[in-house]
């Protein structure tokens, strides 16, 4: 009898492994689920800087992706999450967040209306196990396929330029959050307009096998325009400038919450426009119009803070002198580069945090060993730090 | 004569650990033990040349962290090493890896269902919320919810505070965890048999009870809720075996003025006006204490060392009815050298794990139906482990200690007492399931210790040889342990007391009962505490 090889015991490698490996200069590195991500690649500053002045390529094969096909595809998924689904048309791309019976979120994610009938379903966790139990009753196929596309996501001011340049046909009639098919040296590649960046932005769907021609290609194409691989580092600045959710930082995954009380509902992430009550079910429902009559516990906030001392891990306080007691804590916290901003996301208890409302923050920071305490006012703010006019731009322009 | 404060019989972990918080609070302390050695079931036995057996118990995790440093273990020989994951042969010549690296984990358990590897996570959420729950509960005394004594009110209102703040939908998944089998419980969440049966185990270790039985996913906490270093449910070895636990706390006993009398195995309690006077030992000494601590198991303490004339009737007749069933045995070998497993690839880090040789839920419940029938299982559950892979103080640099307990072993065969020819084709029968996966296995057994529940009785003193001295089911745990109104460590006779695993909360090499044991005994002494209390986790 043969014995049979262990499963891959170290980090997978993604199929763009080879070219960031090449550009990588410092090696530094993490796991994302399972396969090896780079945090930075040469620099973190120049990297970040290529998102919001020229092109920045992040490789995110690792992200977990589900197809969901067959007749009750929609209606399944308009069971599964809040929003209404039947709104988002083949060719258009939606964020969703998914609950359950209490309302509370599992995660959020984007789904990929790629053809009628046909989805893609991106998140960070990965959920096979709920989806499944969720399609009691539904005549879907719900096929994990990770491994099974290679991912990268394109942006920056002159991100259009870079695709437009290798040929994409039809490229600038894709407004944000559309998605087309286009050809790649004879195979098909899907490129939707969607992004983690907050700025004008791509991303590029391939079969694995092409993955390494489509680097070598965006990069010829991208040469004259700044292009730039980019790790993980600059990468999150960027999301929090565009003010976007993480999970395990804004909230804690529903099904994997010990301490209860410690999960979310979408009402308090800020992300009631993503809860439509006019359908007549949908997974944790009932408790959110529950919690709509009667009020949230938590408000997610996010904050600008004075001075210039990011607020990490911070406590939020109602006053100046913390008297009123800790109303909240920082889960985001960034010196904003292109904003020169001091920003924050952060969770606070209801009534606290309206817009327009201060809050004060208490930052630890240290200098030369020492370490000093200061108490920042914070404003609580509705808009993303970050919302240039050329991510809506419709053509884009050659920036 | 000289009179003691306190007499403690039996110097296993839980007796040693009441004696050594009685003993720092200042008090004159004997502990007694019936063997010529220290340990009770937290032993390391040189039973063959150099190599040293953790013969009874063999794995760490559930030892109080709270315990290790307040009678500072360290100082006195203990090192708990964390090891990791777990392997299950299949008939097909398959395995099943559980690793260490949870993406690794992940991927073996997605290589057969994708389901089953996303489920985990949340199966490990809600067991875990189950642990939480329980452990706070560890280091104190269960509260009797008859009594309207402030104390019990208050740490019942603690309970029921912790109970509600799960909000509605936990509380009834408590409710249904509290009283499902880990069969119901594991089906909840995974498609899989291999990955089902994996995790099973942990739900019958050390019960008489099958896979389905109900009740026996709680069980499944008493392997989950502990730690080390503060990874709750990792488990780990005690350098130079499990004896290494009881001769440290031993160390903190006798350093901090305590007396141990070994071969000193106690007859009676001597027992005057309804108050304890001291012991009779078996050689015809007396001591005298106004205090006597029994270590014993609750059926051996009330049973076999009393007047059954001095115990309330209700009593007596609760303790005799009270479920200690021998379950499991063991098989301990010493080994020339470490045995190939045809199934593992070579370099598998597999090889430091637990193993374990049944591969589906059906075969579970069929080694369950054996000890039924009153015979040891003929396809036995076996939870295998080779510390000295980790350890290298328990045998020759290259040879190996391998510990095997086995389950199921009836305490009698088919209602009568074991032969040594039973006992024999008992062990062969372990051997060959293993050898069925590792073909030169045998040849490097260099002895063998082959232990039956009557065994483990006859030479620990357990009561049918059940290592969590009581089983584990609702009806024996919290204030119903061992016997209700008698969950408090105190007994019907004045100044005795019990601080063996029969008490709340349980076996598995805790210590939490023979500290909860002490600290109620220097509460009715007057004197000032010296048992820490639960570090908490919020």
């Amino acid at each position: 009898m043969s014995v049979r090889a262990p499963v891959h015991q170290g980090r997978l490698k993604s199929p763009f492994y080879s070219r960031l490996k090449q550009l990588d200069t410092v090696n530094e590195w993490h796991e994302w689920k399972g396969y090896s991500s780079a945090d930075v690649l040469y620099c973190a500053e120049t990297e970040y800087f290529a998102i919001r002045n020229s092109t920045a390529v992040f490789d995110l094969t690792p992200m977990t992706k589900y197809r969901i096909t067959g007749p009750d595809a929609l209606d399944y998924l308009n069971r599964l999450v809040t929003r209404d689904m039947a709104k988002v048309r083949p060719g258009r791309v939606a964020y969703a967040v998914w609950c359950d019976d209490q309302g509370q979120v599992i995660d959020d994610g984007t789904i990929f209306h790629l053809r009628e009938g046909e989805y893609r379903l991106c998140s960070q966790e990965r959920h096979f196990a709920w989806l499944m139990a969720a399609a009691m009753g539904f005549d879907v196929t719900i096929t994990h396929e990770t491994e099974d596309v290679a991912a990268l996501a394109v942006q920056g001011p002159t991100s259009f330029s870079v695709l437009d340049k290798m040929g994409f046909d039809g490229l600038e009639r894709l407004k944000p959050f559309d998605l087309g098919h286009f050809d790649f040296q004879g195979s098909e590649i899907m490129i939707s307009r969607t992004g983690f960046t907050g700025d004008l932005g791509y991303e590029l769907w391939i079969d694995p096998a092409q993955a390494e021609a489509l680097w070598d290609a965006l990069f010829a194409a991208g040469e004259l325009h700044g292009i730039r691989a980019i790790g993980t580092t600059a990468l999150e600045i960027s999301r929090i400038e565009a003010g976007y959710l993480a999970a395990y930082m804004e909230f804690l995954p529903a099904d994997e919450t010990v301490r209860t009380g410690r999960s979310r509902s979408p009402l308090e992430l800020g992300l009631s426009w993503l809860v439509d009550f006019k359908k007549p079910n949908f997974n944790g429902r009932r408790a959110l119009a529950e919690e709509k009559r009667n009020g949230s516990t938590w408000r997610l906030v996010k904050l600008d803070i004075e001075g210039n001392k990011p607020a990490h891990n911070s406590y939020i306080y109602g006053s100046a002198n913390g008297r009123k007691g800790e109303i909240g804590f920082i889960t985001s916290a960034v010196w904003s580069p292109v904003c020169k901003q001091n920003i924050a996301i952060g969770t606070v208890r209801m009534p606290h945090g309206k817009p327009g409302d201060n809050v004060w923050v208490e930052i630890y920071y240290q200098r030369e060993m020492h370490w000093n305490r200061k108490m920042a006012k914070a404003t609580v703010v509705d808009k993303p730090f970050w919302f240039p006019p050329r991510r809506g731009a419709k053509p884009p322009g050659p920036f | 004569m000289k009179t003691y404060d306190a007499i403690v019989v039996g110097a296993g972990h839980n007796g040693l650990t009441t004696a050594a918080f009685l003993a720092k609070a200042g008090l004159d302390v004997i502990c007694v033990e019936k063997n010529d050695y220290i340990g009770g079931a937290a032993v390391s036995r040189n039973l063959y040349k150099d190599w040293w057996y953790s013969n009874c118990s063999y794995v760490c995790s559930l030892l109080r962290p709270e315990i290790y440093r307040a009678l500072e273990l360290h100082k006195h020989g203990l090192q708990v090493t964390p090891y990791g994951g777990s392997v299950t042969f299949m008939e097909n010549g398959d395995y099943y890896g559980s690793y260490h690296d949870p993406e690794v984990a992940y991927r073996e358990m997605a290589r057969l269902s994708r389901h089953d590897a996303d489920a985990y996570k949340t199966y490990s959420a809600d067991t875990m919320r189950q642990c939480r729950f329980i452990r706070d509960f560890l280091l104190s005394t269960a509260p009797d919810p008859t009594s309207f004594k402030p104390r019990d009110l208050k740490e019942l209102a603690r309970i029921g505070g912790k109970f509600m703040e799960m909000g509605e939908a936990r509380m009834y998944e408590t409710i249904r965890f509290w009283t499902m089998s880990v069969a119901e419980y594991l089906a909840e969440y995974f498609e899989t048999d291999v990955i089902k049966t994996a995790l099973s185990g942990s739900g019958i270790i050390g019960t008489a009870l099958g896979i389905n039985s109900p009740g026996t996913a709680y069980v499944l906490l008493h392997h989950y809720m502990g730690e080390v270093d503060g990874n709750v449910g990792s488990w780990g070895f005690a350098r130079g075996g499990m004896g290494a636990v009881s001769d440290s706390i031993a160390g903190a006993f006798q350093a901090a003025g305590g007396e141990l009398r070994t071969e000193a195995g106690v007859d009676q309690f001597i027992v005057k006006n309804g108050k304890v006077t001291g012991v009779a030992l078996e050689n015809g000494d007396e001591i005298a204490a106004p205090v006597v601590v029994s270590a014993m198991d609750v059926k051996r303490t009330f049973l076999n060392c009393m007047d059954k004339s001095d115990l309330p009737e209700k009593f007596h007749r609760r303790v005799k009815n009270f479920k200690i069933r021998g379950s499991s045995g063991k098989v301990n070998i010493a080994l020339d050298g470490l045995p190939d497993f045809s199934a593992l690839p070579e370099g598998s880090s597999l090889i430091y794990s637990d193993m374990h040789f049944i591969d589906s839920m059906e075969r579970m419940e069929r080694a369950y139906d054996d000890w039924k029938d009153g015979i040891w299982s003929r396809d036995p559950f076996i939870d295998m482990v080779i510390p000295t892979l980790n350890d290298p103080t328990m045998a020759p640099p290259g040879k190996h200690f391998m510990s095997c307990f086995v389950q199921y072993c009836p305490y009698k065969i088919e209602g009568r007492d074991w032969t040594s020819e039973e006992r024999d084709a008992f062990g062969q029968n372990v051997i060959d399931q293993i050898a069925k996966y590792s073909p030169n296995f045998k040849d490097l057994i260099l002895h063998t210790e082959i232990r039956t529940p009557q065994d483990i009785e006859d030479e620990i003193g357990i009561t049918e040889g059940n290592i969590f001295h009581g089983e584990l089911t609702m009806d024996q745990l919290l204030f119903n342990r061992p016997i209700p109104g008698y969950a408090q460590y105190r007994s019907p006779i004045g100044g005795l007391y019990m601080c063996g695993s029969s008490t709340h909360p349980g076996g598995g090499v805790m210590a939490a009962p023979g500290a909860n044991a002490a600290r109620e005994i220097l509460s009715d002494l007057k004197r000032p505490n010296t048992v820490p209390e639960s570090f908490g986790d919020d």
